[in-house]
């Protein structure tokens, strides 16, 4: 059914649809709504589950993760500084082998204090061990939820979905929302291989000794490289029933760009308006939105950008004293790539600064009218 | 000295405690007193029961991969989070519909009184059903001896030398919980073992939040002889330090064990922590626990 939808409601639709058994959260500006639709969902009896309402997001995190051991579907929500409360308990849950799936809707860290979007939050726990989906739109928000607990119960890890606040997460769209019976027969009941239960007793999060630990590390990395493979086949089985996927990355008009942007997020339908002006120009420019972070797809991205002259980073974050992340993550996928583009390193949109089409002409441009980068970013918008 | 003296009450005998669920390998030191905490404990619950475990000793205790001493299902989990635990597996259990299992987070002065005490709060003011059992061994043992909020006035740690000893009187944990209004507190010792199954078996036929607060005497970091670990939380009941006692809905107290009033001094001489005692100290510890002792009084 197609109603119009913010990101916040439909990801709340999304939980429900997957009947989700367990959901703990703590309110944090902008996930905020995610938590009150789905108390209201609990409360009229549309989703049979157990709704904790706990007094931080780190006791949100250990909630459902102790609740994803004793077998039940989890969810929880958070954002910014909730995140980085959580940090302990996400190394824990992917460590634990937890299918938990959260949202985060993309906040900037303070200090200064700021309430609005930027990447910073999410791209800080990148090696928490989750997989992680940046998102574009809230219908993709609705659809990777369903996928998030299909590939988290597969692979034994956690899933973050992740849409910018605000810009995702408060405005609305017409959504699809898909049929209960289409999402039961998509996304079967979580069945366990190892959960607490007195009639199998098992000790989890036993001390592993320096003999032990790396082999456990060492199983969670093989099972983040089969995450890939599962990703790609529940994508196209997400496909099959509901006729939408997604990839690993979203590529327009990159086959015979002269300089493709690569950003993550909402600014990808930004970018999308200025690439059709500039292609009316004659300006061979395109698009790589990454979609899938983690588990970073570095040969996939090698192989579809080996073949552009120049590749413009959009990074909303930065990593003081390193630069912008997905930049940094880009140029070590293709270090060891045969051909490799020019890469233009860019930083915009922190604490929710617009990204606005004359911001992406312009780095378009600077791109263009540069032969090569000086390795430096470009930061965006800084008062003079 | 006590040992020869009879002591009312005691029917229970550590042979007749056969529903074992804590076995040979775990890592408790010699004369460490959480053992006996975890076999009462788990055989007053019996095998139908899911543990929370968090770091402290109880985490050191509980073994080494892949080998677990414990028969019963248990979850570690991060040092702030027993209290948040605890609520999710219970939470997932009703969303299965059992009913059944009883939930049993455990952890120390440290992941009760200091780390742990937001999410312990929290679980206890949504009132969720499960039992919290926090064993006080008064200080960081696990981590060698650090002062927590629960080490008691003028005692020695590693982070209170002998100029500097715990100038505080420990935290009331136990008043802190009752004023929470949750069905059952209960304190407990292991030198009466009775008495702690019984609460035990009292809070798991209880409905909502229930805390206990259980006596861990540490023979490595209160520096005393392995042997008398039974015979110091035995002195503690009878010296008032540790009243064994039951508050009810946050308002109806009962008394355990009435104590004797044994001298404070034979409580704290064994203690090698308290060595470093001025003139007029054990007067004045005498006097806060005559004090507090009354305050409680007051109560009931």
């Amino acid at each position: 059914m197609k109603k119009l939808l913010t990101g916040n409601s439909a990801i709340s639709l999304g939980v429900m649809l997957c009947r989700a058994e367990v959901i703990s959260a703590y309110p944090i500006t902008p996930q905020t709504t995610i938590v009150e639709e789905l108390s209201e969902i609990v409360a009229d009896g549309r989703l049979k589950a157990k709704f904790i309402r706990v007094e931080s997001e780190h006791s949100a995190m250990a909630c459902v993760a102790a609740a994803s051991a004793a077998g039940a579907r989890v969810f929880t929500a958070s954002s910014s500084h909730g995140l980085a409360y959580m940090h302990e308990m996400l190394h824990w849950t992917s460590g634990t082998r937890l299918p938990v799936v959260m949202v985060n809707a993309n906040r900037s860290i303070g200090s200064p204090w700021n309430i609005w979007c930027d990447h910073s939050d999410s791209l800080s726990q990148r090696d928490t061990g989750w997989v992680q989906f940046y998102c574009q739109s809230a219908q993709e928000a609705l659809d990777t939820v369903i996928q998030a607990f299909k590939i988290a119960e597969e692979v034994l890890l956690p899933v973050m979905v992740l849409e910018d606040g605000f810009f995702l997460s408060h405005t609305s769209e017409v959504v699809d929302v898909p049929e209960q019976k289409a999402v039961d027969a998509f996304l079967p009941p979580f069945k366990p291989r190892f959960k607490l239960s007195p009639e199998e007793p098992h000790t989890f999060n036993i001390m592993a000794d320096p003999s032990m630990f790396i082999n456990f590390k060492h199983e969670a990395q093989q099972a983040m490289n089969q995450a890939k493979k599962v990703i790609a086949r529940v994508d196209r089985e997400f496909k099959t029933h509901f006729g939408r996927g997604y990839g690993y990355t979203g590529n327009v008009r990159m086959t015979d760009a002269d300089v493709v942007l690569l950003t993550m997020g909402t600014a990808a339908s930004t970018a999308l308006e200025v690439i059709d002006a500039f292609r009316k120009q004659g300006k061979k420019v395109g698009l790589c939105r990454l979609r899938m972070f983690r588990p970073f797809p570095s040969e996939e991205v090698g192989r579809l950008l080996g073949k552009v002259k120049k590749v413009a980073v959009l990074d909303r974050d930065n990593s003081l004293g390193a630069g912008g992340i997905v930049a940094q993550e880009l140029k070590a996928a293709l270090y060891g790539a045969v051909k490799k583009p020019r890469i233009f390193e860019f930083i915009a949109g922190l604490g929710g600064r617009d990204i606005t089409p004359q911001d992406i002409g312009e780095i378009f441009n600077y791109a263009m009218s540069h032969s090569d980068s000086n390795g430096v970013p470009v930061w965006m918008g800084v008062a003079k | 000295m006590d040992g020869g003296r009879e002591v009312k009450g005691i029917e229970v005998q550590a042979k007749e405690l056969l529903d074992e669920y804590l076995h040979s390998g775990h890592g408790a030191c010699p004369g460490c007193a959480m053992p006996v905490v975890l076999r009462t404990l788990f055989h007053a619950l019996g095998e139908k029961t899911i543990a929370v475990i968090t770091a402290g000793c109880f985490g050191t205790i509980s073994g080494t991969y892949p080998v677990s001493p414990i028969k019963i299902p248990a979850y570690n989990t991060p040092f702030p989070s027993a209290g948040a635990a605890g609520s999710g597996i219970r939470a997932a259990l009703d969303a299965k519909g059992d009913t059944e299992t009883t939930v049993v987070a455990v952890a120390g002065d440290g992941g009760t009184f200091d780390i742990g005490i937001q999410a312990i709060s929290a679980a206890a003011e949504r009132n969720d059903d499960y039992i919290f059992l926090c064993y006080d061994n008064e200080a960081y043992m696990n981590t060698g001896i650090q002062r927590s909020s629960a080490t008691p006035w003028g005692a020695w740690t590693t982070t209170t030398p002998p100029s500097e000893l715990k100038a505080q009187p420990k935290k009331d944990i136990v008043q802190i919980m009752a004023a929470h209004h949750v069905p059952y507190v209960a304190t407990t010792s292991v030198a009466y073992p009775d008495d702690f199954i019984r609460k035990i078996r009292k809070a798991k036929e209880t409905r909502g939040f229930k805390f206990i607060y259980t006596f861990s005497p540490c023979p490595v970091g209160w520096r005393f002889p392995s042997e008398i670990t039974i015979r110091l939380a035995r002195l503690a009941v009878q010296t008032k330090v540790f009243p064994l006692y039951e508050v009810e809905d946050g308002e109806r107290y009962a008394l355990s064990v009435e104590p004797e009033g044994t001298p404070v001094s034979e409580y704290l001489k064994p203690q090698g922590r308290f060595n470093f005692l001025r003139e007029g100290d054990m007067e004045r510890i005498q006097e806060n626990v005559d004090r507090e002792w009354e305050r409680l009084m007051r109560r009931f």
